[in-house]
């Protein structure tokens, strides 16, 4: 185990850095040494030492003050602890104070040397453990946010790991509701980009002009108001992923410039006149049936099957009814932790109203439904009256529907539902059951102010 | 094994450190390692001198981990030097132990965890005298795999 935590030993004697290193080895350390600060900074690029010993004089070149300095500079987490023959308090305070971890005045009793280097990894031991499970964790807990016990779901699980640390853009289709941020968001965390950014754009929130400055970026003075340049989210995303929701509802001028970007991992940005390369993953998702709007030109061809290298189609709830239980059980724990109350869980009969619903608004339904029930619960489980007003919602023959067309119909529940939370998109999309940029697209099409 | 015993050698000035009045066993390692007789894959010094290096105060003793030589310090390991009257029987017994270690570690072995391990690290001489005068079962293993892939002797 030992052998995993070099050690470096810098000091111009010879007889200093031959015999300090004999006597760690027989401690079964890997120890190297430099004789001067120039071959320490050479060293320390090449190899992650754990601990430096630096003498703090050394003749000529650089003190051991500087070394350690440069030292932090190639590695900011490397332990140094400075030697000195000559032990003053103001080079002690110094080479604290420039970030040296002891500071040790030769000759020093043998006992010392064992425990500072035995504390030293100990640390080092418990901070290396501690990121490769802070990794694991992550990528776990990215993972348990898709709880599905549904064989087709599953196959899309499999799908996201296999498809993880690859480059290949990823299209996913489905219902709003369905999760599909949530999948990007584990073929992401899943990967090699795990530890970069992952940045997401709603499409269809944006207009065409804002959509481009937000995607691109922009010059100072590229349009009134860009009083200084500003990065788009593409380059953002440098090194990581752009998930692009609602891509089906991006206009044709913005198809053209994905395309390029998908082609050429560069672009321009807005008003600028140099290119900008990027390494992004590219996740794309829509509810819309794009192979339709290819067909009825509302899409360009090329720009799909760019997107649609790997395509992932989630299922709608009401086709993984199995998972409904189990949803339903997460939500209520989540949900009741996150609200401080106290609900134990479903009764049978409450989950068979749940097992009935449709839920068009798929998970995401489910989840405010939950939501809402808890807020309303009073005896610590949820039973059937909680979620009667889903039943009572759900029976047709109590709609009172007017006479009027189906998008009018829909037009007047987004202003009523706009109405009742006075203004608030993100509390009137969750009251209707569809995302944001679902609600945001059918503003823009029925031309409803908020 | 084949052993030989070597006449006493000549210490060098340069082994001498006037300052802290011990010697830098680095220096006699070196003259260990130059007076060695060809054939010989291990040689022992052991001195009445109080050992340094010049990180440490002080060493009971120190080898080539892998290598060749190894050297031990009477000094420390004498109870006169704690100011105690002098005990012959302990003397011997600590400085087999410490024989064993130096040893040990020219034929790669590295600082036991077990206490009572003749390899476990000494930093003060009751550590010395809460090891036993042997290996423990692994680092033996170890060691006598390591003998048996040599040819020739001590």
């Amino acid at each position: 185990m030992k052998k995993n935590w070099p050690i470096l030993v810098v000091d111009d004697e010879d007889v200093m850095c031959e015999s300090m290193a004999a006597w760690l080895r027989e401690d079964g350390y890997r120890v190297e040494t430099a004789p001067n600060g120039q071959k320490a900074i050479e060293l320390t690029t090449a190899t992650d030492y754990a601990i430096c010993f630096v003498d703090l004089k050394m003749p000529g070149g650089m003190d051991g003050i500087e070394t350690m300095m440069e030292i932090h500079r190639a590695r900011p987490d490397a332990s140094v602890i400075i030697i000195t023959a000559y032990a003053t308090v103001d080079t002690a305070i110094q080479a604290m104070k420039e970030g040296a971890q002891e500071y040790i005045v030769k000759p020093c009793n043998p006992q010392e040397i064992s425990m500072l280097v035995s504390r030293i990894l100990k640390l080092k031991k418990l901070q290396s453990e501690n990121a490769i499970l802070r990794k694991k964790l992550t990528r776990q807990y990215r993972h348990h946010d898709i709880i599905t016990k549904n064989p087709r779901m599953q196959e899309i699980l499999s799908l996201t790991q296999e498809v993880a640390s690859l480059r290949s853009t990823v299209l996913i289709r489905g219902e709003s509701g369905t999760g599909k941020e949530l999948v990007a968001r584990a073929v992401h965390f899943s990967g090699s980009r795990a530890d970069k950014p992952f940045i997401v754009v709603s499409c269809a929130a944006l207009t065409e002009t804002l959509l481009e400055s937000e995607l691109f970026g922009y010059e100072r003075g590229a349009f009134t108001g860009a009083n200084g340049q500003a990065k788009g989210k593409f380059e953002l995303a440098n090194g990581g992923t752009i998930f692009l929701d609602e891509i089906g509802d991006i206009s044709p001028k913005l198809q053209a410039d994905l395309l390029r970007v998908l082609q050429e991992r560069r672009f321009y940005r807005v008003g600028g006149t140099e290119e900008v390369q990027v390494d992004v993953r590219v996740i794309a998702a829509t509810n819309k049936n794009l192979p339709q709007e290819v067909q009825q030109g509302r899409f360009r061809e090329d720009l799909y099957y760019r997107l649609n290298v790997i395509e992932i189609r989630l299922p709608a709830l009401r086709e993984r009814r199995e998972d409904i239980p189990l949803l339903a059980e997460h939500f209520v724990q989540r949900i009741s932790s996150e609200l401080g109350k106290e609900v134990q869980g479903l009764s049978p009969a409450a989950l068979k109203v749940l097992m009935a619903h449709d839920w068009p608004g798929n998970v995401r339904e489910l989840e405010n439904v939950i939501e809402r029930a808890i807020v309303t619960c009073r005896n610590g489980m949820l039973d059937e009256p909680d979620f009667s007003w889903l039943q009572r919602g759900g029976s047709r023959e109590n709609w009172e529907i007017p006479d009027v067309s189906l998008g009018e119909l829909e037009r007047r529940a987004i202003v009523a539902a706009l109405e009742r939370k006075h203004g608030n998109v993100k509390e009137a999309s969750a009251a209707l059951g569809i995302d944001r940029s679902t609600l945001y697209d059918k503003l823009k099409r029925y031309e409803i102010a908020h | 094994m084949p052993v030989h015993q070597l006449p006493p050698l000549a210490l060098p000035e340069s082994a001498y450190d006037a300052k802290r009045k011990q010697y830098q066993s680095i220096e006699i390692m070196h003259l260990l390692d130059q007076h060695a007789p060809k054939d010989t894959t291990r040689i022992l010094g052991i001195a009445d001198l109080d050992l340094c290096i010049p990180m440490l105060s002080f060493l009971f003793g120190q080898a080539q981990l892998d290598g060749r030589v190894a050297l031990v310090s009477l000094s420390r390991l004498r109870q006169e030097f704690y100011g105690l009257p002098a005990h012959n029987e302990l003397l011997r017994e600590r400085l087999t132990k410490e024989v064993l270690h130096e040893m040990g570690h020219t034929f790669g072995l590295v600082h036991c965890l077990e206490q009572q391990c003749a390899m476990s690290l000494s930093t003060h001489i009751g550590m010395v005298d809460a090891k036993a005068e042997q290996y423990c079962s692994r680092c033996g293993l170890q060691l006598a795999q390591r003998v048996a892939s040599l040819n020739g002797g001590v």
